[in-house]
């Protein structure tokens, strides 16, 4: 098996994988890696590239992608790193904040200013001037705020051309919005049985509580939800060859579809299950964690419907 | 109705705000602003009680010769919305908001002489054992019982969600003294004493990690008779009249109002999408313009709800549908907020309501502090439409109030 060339996974078969992580709930960052840092691998390309991407498929490289600043919010142009050329180094200075899976990465990539626009550069995680301040997130993964202090790296560090990596962070931040919403299609699917299971089980005045209509109907509005979110996956990852408005359109219309999807359907998951839904002893509160890290992922709502209402649709040739 | 305070109404705020500012100690607002539920930080909350009962304004809604407060809905209003103003966080309700009007309501002289100011004093303080695995919505299914042996009663049973029974000394339970033709007749009101021989309280960890929640088991408790609150077998009419009190007892405008403003003023600190910051967003501003639209509107129903005559009936019901689900709107509005720190896991930038047991970092957190406690606040905030009367039963009660 490969990640690169010919072999590439294709989208669909992806979207099959990420459906079955989340419906089991995997915490291992094959986002982060397999999904997001192999496509940026793979559109890069060149020798650095191409090893890397035999060393995930070997299980020995780890991905995390720094783009976010803390003077930024969901745009992906950054705006303190920078990197120079020195010679035939870089020297990389700047700060990333909440890089997912960052202190599990054998390798960062960054996105940083450089003389001629956006550009990618791998970066080890121990490499002299590099600082990770780690902690966890309420999904039960972890994350880093990664501060570069000019950070020497060789010319084959840079990823890609020089100045090119804005269109490939777009491009490949659809195809993510694309498999973690498959993700959380999964997920939704697990909350929504796990509700339906307890509201037939947990019994009050006398009968199972699914009796109620407005319980009955709730689910049902639940279950209508993870359709949408379904449907508007399949839009996205089926346009993710398209041209590049019409891609990121169908992007925004997963984004925003799923988003709205595990809010309501993560919150009914626990307001069914009662205070039990409160606890962290089933298996629906890590469910429901990790649906609303999601929402929030690559763009809120809001920021997803002025994507979507910024981009014209191309004219039908 | 007049919305306009008057000139008695204004100098007791310049009363309060004055108070407030010369007696809460910045380690006490601190656990009032970085509530991570509505849950403030038991140790410090106490000592905020303290510091309000050597005033005489530990229990605003109680008669002053019970050593409450005596004041007005309207001062009860002033006095909350600049308690929240002022960062200050709430006493326990479980003792001076709940089981203090049941006392006073249907309790003996002595019942009212010897727990009433201990209550008020922290000395008790005071957890609440109504809820059963088997008796959640549908609470008159309780079956914790109780048998009558002598001068005591003999208790064993489970209850589940008392809120800090762990560090309760006292607790009010509803417990089973006859199998009569009404599942809600035979039910007692009794306070019990958490540190007789036979109790025993197990923690219930929530999704954020906190502790706040358990379970208690008691097992062959003995309870003086004497710890009965009104009749035996006739405690679901205290119960009622106490559920009334913990549902329409306290407004939640003052809060609702406090926290936009912290919304608005964390969106002020964060960069939006649009070249400025988060406040200066037209998707963002519109958000909280339409928050402040709901609030303002529900905040005058609470003013026309709390000046009604009588009991809080069908009002009662939707201000606990309306407030909680206002509540859980402002954390939304907080997630937005907190962006992509919002999945940060840093419970030690904020003061939980009860010890925290997920692993995280000991004392820096990265990120803005509002974004540090934003996804805490979600997470325990969804069990504000749960507790006290699910919504989906309190809307089962207005239909019924509607004729339905």
């Amino acid at each position: 098996m490969s990640l690169g060339g010919e072999t590439a996974p294709d989208p669909v078969d992806l979207m099959v994988v990420m459906e079955e992580l989340g419906e089991a709930l995997v915490l291992e960052p094959y986002l982060e890696t397999v999904v997001t840092g192999a496509a940026l691998l793979r559109a890069s390309g060149g020798p650095t590239a191409d090893a890397l991407l035999d060393g995930i498929v070997a299980g020995d490289v780890r991905l995390a992608l720094g783009w976010a600043e803390p003077g930024t919010r969901y745009e992906w142009a950054p705006q303190e790193t920078r990197a120079e050329r020195k010679g035939e180094e870089w020297v990389l200075s700047g700060r990333k904040s909440v890089v997912i899976a960052a202190p599990w990465a054998t390798h960062l990539i960054v996105s940083a200013r450089t003389e001629g626009g956006v550009s990618l550069f791998l970066v080890a995680p121990d490499a002299p001037g590099v600082t990770l301040f780690a902690y966890p997130t309420i999904d039960g993964r972890r994350a880093a705020d990664v501060e570069f202090a000019d950070v020497r790296l060789d010319a084959d560090a840079l990823l890609g051309a020089e100045g090119a990596a804005l269109p490939l962070l777009e491009r490949v931040g659809d195809a993510t919005i694309a498999a973690m919403g498959a993700e959380a299609v999964g997920i939704m699917r697990r909350l929504l049985q796990d509700t339906i299971a307890y509201t037939q089980s947990r019994q009050q005045f006398g009968q199972p509580i699914s009796n109620f209509q407005v319980l009955q109907h709730r689910m049902v509005d639940m279950f209508m939800q993870v359709e949408m979110a379904t449907s508007a996956v399949y839009l996205a990852t089926l346009k993710l060859d398209a041209p590049a408005a019409e891609r990121a359109r169908a992007a925004s219309v997963a984004k925003v579809t799923v988003a709205e999807a595990c809010r309501f359907v993560g919150q009914n998951a626990v307001q069914l299950h009662g205070g039990m839904g409160m606890t962290d002893e089933l298996a629906i509160g890590h469910y429901f964690k990790r649906a609303t890290v999601i929402e929030g992922e690559l763009g809120t709502v809001d920021h997803h419907v002025e994507r979507f209402a910024r981009l014209q649709p191309e004219a039908a040739e | 109705m007049n919305l306009d305070w008057t000139d008695e109404e204004l100098a007791f705020r310049d009363e309060v705000r004055a108070f407030l500012d010369a007696h809460l100690t910045d380690e006490i607002r601190e656990a009032g602003r970085l509530m991570t539920s509505v849950y403030g930080e038991h140790e410090r909350s106490l000592a905020w009680q303290k510091i309000l009962h050597a005033k005489g304004w530990a229990a605003p809604a109680w008669p002053t010769e019970y050593g409450g407060a005596g004041w007005s809905v309207a001062q009860r209003y002033i006095y909350a919305r600049e308690r929240v103003a002022a960062g200050a966080p709430p006493v326990s309700p479980m003792g001076i908001q709940m089981c203090g009007p049941a006392i006073i309501g249907h309790g003996t002289a002595e019942q009212k002489a010897y727990f009433l100011p201990r209550m008020l004093s922290g000395e008790h303080f005071w957890c609440q054992g109504y809820s059963e695995p088997g008796a959640g919505s549908d609470l008159a299914a309780l079956q914790m019982r109780a048998d009558d042996d002598g001068d005591d009663l003999v208790v064993s049973g489970q209850k589940i969600w008392n809120t800090h029974a762990d560090v309760a000394n006292w607790g009010f339970f509803l417990v089973r003294t006859a199998r009569l033709a009404r599942p809600q007749l035979g039910i007692t009101f009794l306070l019990i004493d958490m540190t007789s021989p036979g109790v025993s309280v197990r923690p219930i960890i929530s999704p954020s990690g906190e502790h706040i929640q358990n379970e208690i088991f008691l097992d062959a408790v003995r309870v003086p008779q004497a710890n009965v609150v009104g009749a035996i077998n006739d405690g679901w009419t205290v119960a009622k009249y106490l559920l009334e009190f913990e549902r329409g007892g306290t407004a939640y405008a003052p809060e609702l109002q406090a926290r936009l403003d912290a919304i608005e003023a964390a969106a002020r600190e964060v960069p939006g999408d649009e070249g400025g910051t988060l406040a200066n967003d037209s998707s963002f501003a519109q958000r909280l313009a339409r928050a402040r639209i709901r609030v303002a509107a529900f905040e005058t129903y609470e003013f026309r709800a709390m000046s009604a005559e009588g009991s809080p009936g069908m009002s009662a019901s939707v201000m606990k549908i309306m407030g909680t689900e206002l509540q859980q709107h402002m954390t939304e509005l907080g997630l937005i907020v907190a962006g992509r720190y919002g999945i940060a896991y840093q419970p030690q930038a904020a003061c939980p309501g009860g010890a925290v047991s997920f692993p995280h970092n000991a004392s820096e957190y990265a990120g803005p502090r509002f974004a540090a406690i934003a996804p805490l606040r979600y997470l325990n905030e969804r069990a504000g439409t749960i507790y006290a009367g699910s919504n989906e039963i309190q809307r089962n009660i207005l239909a019924k109030g509607l004729g339905l």
